[in-house]
C-alpha cells in the first residue's frame, strides 16, 4: 500500500461522518442550492488539475489538465453564482424583494 | 522561501479552506444564514485556488490561464441560466464535475505508466470507471430535463442484463491492466466502455424519478474527486469528494424514502412497466369539473388554502400567477400555503426554488408531514400541476406501482381542487382515483391560464 493511503482513508471516514451530520441538518427547503454549492465547493479539483497541467509532463497531460480546469473552473463560478443567486430569493413573510 | 516552507503554506492554506468549505455547509442549514455559507465557499475556493499557483512543480503557466479562462467563459452564463432551467444546469454541472475528475485520472495513469503500481492501477482505474460514468449519465439526465431526449422510460428486453454486462467489462478490463501494465491499449477501452455504462444506466430512467437520478449522480461525482484525493495524495479533494459525496448520498436516501423505493428499484426497475395492471378498472366513472368563477368563488369564500405545486407547475409557467392569488388571498385575510412533496419537480428542492423566486416567502411552504397534519382543518386543497404525490391510491390500493409511497393527503381538505389539462394519467401513466372523488373538482386547463382565471375572479368579484 502506497504511503499516505491510511491517512487518506482516515480523513475520507472522518469527512464523510462530518459531511452526513452537516447536510442531514439543511433545511429541505434548500435542497437545491444545497446540491448547486456542494457542486461547486467539489470542483475544488480545479487545483489537482492545476498541477496536472502546470507539471507539463507530456503535451497529453498539459492538454487533458487543461481541459479538466475549464471544467471544474466553470463548475466552481457557475456554481457559486447561481447559488447565491438561489439563496437571495428566499424571504420571510413582510419583507419584500428590493 | 525554501520548497519546504512553501509546502508547508500551501497545506496550512488548503486547511484553512477546508475548514471555510465546512462552515459554509453548516451554514447553509437556515435561508437566514445560508448566503454566509456561499461566502465562506468562496472564500475557501479563493485561497486554495491562489496557494496552487505557489506549487513549486508548476513550470507551465500559459494553458492553465486558457482553462481558467475558458471556465470563466463557461461558467458565468451557467450561474446566470434562468431558475426554471435549474434541473438540467444542476446535471451538466454534475458532468463538468465528472469530466474534470475523469481526465485528472486519466492524464495521472499516463504520467504514471508503465511504472504504476498495482495499488496505483485500481485506484485509478475506480476513479475514472466511476468519473466516466458519471459523465454521459449526467449529460443523458440533462438531455432529459431539457426534454431533447424522451422524459418516458426508455425500456427493453434484458436491459438489466446488458447494462450489468457493459460495467463487468469496465471492471475485468481494469483488473487485466492492474496484472498487466504493459497493455496500456486496454486503459482507453475501459473509459469508452464506462462511458457506454453510464449512457445505459440513465437512458431507461423516466423523468419522474430524475430527483434519485440526479442526486445519485451528485454522490458519483463526490465520490470520483474524493477516489481523485487518494490518487494524488491531496487531501483537500479526499475531504471536498467525501462531503459531496455524501450530501448526494444523503439527498439520494431522502428520494427514495419518499417514493417508499429502493436504489436498485429506481436504477433497474424503471417506472411504467406496470401501468397495465390498472387498465381493468376503466368503467365509466363520473368527474365534477368547474369554471374558474366556481373555483373563485369557493377559494374566496374559505378561510385556508393549501397549495400543492408539481412539476406541471414549473411546465405551465404557472408560479408567478400563483403569487397574484397569493397575494389576493393574503389582503383577504385567507391562510394560503404550500404543501412541498420531497420528490416534486424534477430535483431536491425544485418548487421550493421556483416558489422563492415567485417572491412566495419560505415560511408559506411547508413539508409534507406539516401538511397532513393540518389538511383536515383545511378549506381547500388546490393542486398545480401534481399528480403521483397526491394520489389515494398510494395508500389504499396494493397493486398500484405507488402503493406505500407517502402522499399529501389532498383528499382529507374539505374541497379537492386539480388543475390539470385532461384526465390522461401523469408521467408514471398511473391513474389517480382522486379526480373522481366526490369532493373533488376537475378545473380543466393550462395551469397558467386556470390561475390568471381565478385571480380575475378573485379580484373583480370581491372588491370588500
Amino acid at each position: 500500500m502506497p504511503a499516505g493511503f491510511t491517512e487518506s482513508l482516515y480523513v475520507f471516514v472522518l469527512a464523510g461522518f462530518l459531511g452526513f451530520e452537516l447536510i442531514k441538518r439543511v433545511s429541505p427547503l434548500l435542497h437545491t442550492p444545497l446540491m448547486s454549492l456542494t457542486n461547486a465547493l467539489d470542483a475544488i479539483v480545479v487545483i489537482a488539475a492545476i498541477i496536472i497541467c502546470g507539471r507539463h509532463e507530456s503535451n497529453l497531460s498539459t492538454i487533458l489538465g487543461a481541459i479538466a480546469v475549464a471544467a471544474a473552473f466553470s463548475n466552481m463560478i457557475g456554481g457559486f453564482l447561481i447559488t447565491d443567486r438561489m439563496l437571495r430569493m428566499f424571504k420571510l413573510s413582510g419583507r419584500k424583494k428590493q | 522561501m525554501t520548497t519546504l516552507a512553501t509546502q508547508q503554506l500551501v497545506d496550512f492554506a488548503y486547511i484553512l479552506a477546508i475548514a471555510l468549505f465546512i462552515l459554509s455547509l453548516k451554514w447553509l442549514s437556515s435561508p437566514a444564514t445560508a448566503r454566509h455559507g456561499v461566502l465562506a465557499g468562496e472564500i475557501g475556493a479563493a485561497v486554495a485556488l491562489v496557494t496552487t499557483f505557489f506549487n513549486p512543480e508548476l513550470v507551465e503557466f500559459k494553458w492553465i490561464f486558457v482553462g481558467l479562462l475558458a471556465g470563466v467563459i463557461i461558467g458565468i452564463p451557467l450561474g446566470l441560466v434562468p431558475i426554471t432551467a435549474v434541473p438540467q444546469r444542476t446535471a451538466m454541472s454534475h458532468a463538468f464535475g465528472a469530466l474534470a475528475a475523469s481526465l485528472i485520472g486519466i492524464s495521472e495513469y499516463y504520467v504514471q505508466t508503465p511504472n504504476i503500481t498495482k495499488f496505483g492501477m485500481i485506484e485509478i482505474a475506480m476513479e475514472v470507471i466511476i468519473g466516466s460514468l458519471s459523465v454521459t449519465g449526467s449529460l443523458i439526465a440533462a438531455g432529459k430535463l431539457q426534454e431533447i431526449l424522451p422524459q418516458r422510460p426508455i425500456v427493453y428486453k434484458g436491459q438489466n442484463i446488458v447494462s450489468l454486462t457493459v460495467l463487468g467489462s469496465a471492471v475485468i478490463l481494469a483488473l487485466v491492466l492492474m496484472f498487466n501494465p504493459g497493455l496500456t491499449i486496454l486503459f482507453p477501452i475501459m473509459v469508452v466502455v464506462s462511458l457506454f455504462f453510464g449512457f445505459l444506466l440513465v437512458m431507461p430512467i423516466g423523468g419522474a424519478d430524475m430527483p434519485t437520478v440526479i442526486s445519485l449522480l451528485n454522490s458519483y461525482v463526490g465520490l470520483s474527486a474524493a477516489l481523485l484525493g487518494f490518487v494524488l495524495n491531496s487531501r483537500v479533494l479526499v475531504v471536498a469528494g467525501a462531503l459531496d459525496g455524501s450530501s448526494g448520498f444523503i439527498l439520494s436516501v431522502i428520494m427514495c424514502k419518499a417514493m417508499n423505493r429502493s436504489f436498485t428499484n429506481v436504477l433497474f426497475g424503471a417506472f411504467g412497466q406496470l401501468q397495465v395492471s390498472t387498465e381493468k378498472g376503466k368503467e365509466e366513472r363520473t368527474v365534477r369539473s368547474a369554471s374558474p368563477e366556481e373555483a373563485a368563488q369557493i377559494i374566496g369564500s374559505s378561510n385556508s388554502v393549501i397549495v400543492v405545486p408539481g412539476y406541471g407547475m414549473a411546465v405551465a409557467q404557472a408560479q408567478h400567477k400563483v403569487r397574484e392569488m397569493f397575494d389576493i388571498l393574503t389582503k383577504k385575510g385567507i391562510d394560503m400555503r404550500f404543501a412541498i412533496h420531497p420528490v416534486a419537480g424534477r430535483m431536491p428542492g425544485h418548487m421550493n426554488v421556483l416558489l422563492a423566486e415567485a417572491d412566495i416567502p419560505y415560511d408559506k411552504l411547508i413539508d409534507m408531514e406539516t401538511a397532513n397534519s393540518e389538511m383536515a382543518q383545511t378549506d381547500v386543497a388546490l393542486i398545480i400541476g401534481a399528480n403521483d404525490v397526491t394520489n389515494p391510491a398510494a395508500k389504499t390500493d396494493q397493486g398500484s406501482p405507488i402503493y406505500g409511497m407517502p402522499i399529501i393527503e389532498v383528499d382529507k381538505a374539505r374541497t379537492t381542487m386539480v388543475i390539470k389539462r385532461s384526465l390522461n394519467p401523469g408521467f408514471a401513466g398511473i391513474d389517480n382515483p382522486l379526480y373522481y372523488m366526490d369532493k373533488t373538482l376537475m378545473l380543466f386547463g393550462d395551469a397558467k391560464a386556470f390561475v390568471g382565471d381565478i385571480v380575475r375572479e378573485l379580484s373583480g368579484g370581491g372588491g370588500h
